[in-house]
């Protein structure tokens, strides 16, 4: 059989797995940006149980593996009586395991906006909610883009595990194709192809554009 | 079926966890140890003066960056037997780490030789050095010690990322929590277990990694003590 041919077959079929993985990602980019910017903050409290709570729950996540996460939100969970859906359980174990890493993003990136900035906000009698919120924020999107870019690339691959949970997303699929028709090359081939085009096609320029809007706003880079 | 951790049953099962935690670290070594080496290569194609080495290599090193690992594992495991070339499990995730982990480890080896100042070739050439001595006795001395976080971070990732060779069937940790939970039909505990032992074994490196971190950027003068 040729490509043609094994893609008339089975092209549609990778394509709704394609638009699960998109559903995936974007939920879970949702929910670990959410997560990274409360835990990002809290890392910084002086309140020591606050700052406890945001250093146990980073190191606990970026320590173990992401799989292993995976499975014991999907296997383990119920146990306890949380029975979660597998779609569901993939999107809040990468939301959890990227928001760990996004956490330390954002706290790097609230530590590099220069201290001026807090004193003048500080001078002008903004409350504390405010000086985050209208000076602070703003400030570090264009410090904390390029490395949440990247976080973000790494997270369209980390979707892939979804499948090992029984998400019908698109490594599901390939693995599917893979074990009826036995055309490795081609299932996973295109999947990888698949993959790359969102990373380099649609992900990167999506991000890059991002960076460059962030950075207009504070009135850096081009206007 | 029984509610909650059971002391008993984690007791009775932890040889067998701790016996794979080996294969875990000798996958984790194997695999990092290949990266270290296939890392080298993808520099060297990057910083050839051929042109289209350095397309070809930067496109290779983009492709297996952005795709996930996972599906790259399923690949080499399913295809290579297609055009004839049988290797075990083992043999083929370790192919894969290396291959997956060498490009992260070139881009880390490509920003510590940018480290060293410009300045200290110019002085090189000044004293006509040859490029071999000067690689060897100025530069590679002085980005060693700026690669060394990167490589370390790196370790960790690989460390982390070896559950997934359980996927193609490597007997490491995550694999034997699998078969221990579904011989028993208890999950908790094994995959519990599973976590610790990542936590014990990742959290000190991490912070030794970070430890170092500091450490040549004090040396660098980046930072102040």
């Amino acid at each position: 059989m040729n490509y043609f041919a094994f893609l008339a077959e089975h092209g549609t079929t990778l394509l709704l797995g394609t638009v699960t993985t998109i559903k995936v990602l974007v939920c879970s980019m949702i929910l670990y940006v959410i997560i990274s910017m409360i835990f990002g903050l809290m890392r910084l409290s002086k309140n020591p149980i606050i700052q406890g709570t945001a250093t146990v729950y980073i190191e606990f996540f970026r320590g173990t593996s992401l799989l292993v996460q995976l499975f014991w939100v999907y296997y383990v969970l119920p146990f306890f009586g949380i029975s979660l859906e597998a779609f569901i359980a993939g999107v809040v174990a990468l939301g959890l395991n990227f928001g760990a890493y996004g956490a330390e993003i954002v706290r790097a990136g609230i530590l590099a906006v220069p201290k001026g900035q807090w004193e003048a906000a500080h001078a002008l009698n903004f409350s504390p909610a405010k000086r985050i919120k209208r000076i602070i924020i703003p400030q570090i999107f264009p410090i904390i883009l390029p490395p949440a870019a990247n976080l973000t690339v790494e997270l369209l691959k980390a979707t892939a595990l979804v499948a090992l949970v029984t998400v019908v997303d698109l490594t599901f699929e390939a693995k599917q194709i893979n074990s009826i028709t036995w055309l490795s090359a081609q299932s996973f081939g295109t999947a990888l192809l698949i993959y790359y085009i969102m990373a380099r096609l649609a992900l990167v320029p999506f991000l890059r554009w991002l960076e460059v809007l962030a950075a207009r706003k504070v009135g850096r880079g081009k206007a | 079926m029984e509610m909650g951790f059971r002391w008993d049953f984690a007791y009775e099962i932890l040889p067998q966890m701790l016996l794979a935690t080996l294969n875990t670290i000798v996958a984790a070594g194997v695999g990092y140890a290949i990266a270290l080496v296939v890392g080298l290569f993808f520099l060297l194609g990057q910083r050839t003066p051929y042109k289209i080495i350095n397309i070809i290599n930067r496109e290779i090193v983009e492709f297996i960056r952005s795709t996930p690992l996972l599906i790259q594992l399923f690949f080499v495991y399913f295809v290579l037997p297609q055009f004839g070339i049988t290797l075990s499990a083992w043999v083929c995730g370790m192919i894969t780490i290396g291959l997956h982990f060498g490009t992260y480890l070139s881009e880390v080896y490509r920003g510590a030789l940018e480290g060293v100042s410009k300045t200290q070739w110019e002085a090189c050439r000044a004293l006509n050095f040859s490029t071999i001595y000067t690689y060897r006795r100025i530069v590679l001395p002085q980005a060693f010690p700026i690669a060394i976080p990167g490589m370390g971070n790196y370790l960790v990732g690989i460390f982390k990322d070896t559950p997934l060779l359980s996927t193609i069937g490597v007997a490491e940790l995550f694999h034997a929590a699998t078969a221990v939970g579904g011989y028993n039909y208890r999950y908790l505990e094994p995959y519990t277990m599973v976590g610790i032992i990542f936590l014990i074994l990742s959290v000190p490196a991490a912070m030794w990694v970070r430890r170092l971190e500091t450490k040549v950027n004090v040396a660098q003068g980046k930072i102040k003590q």
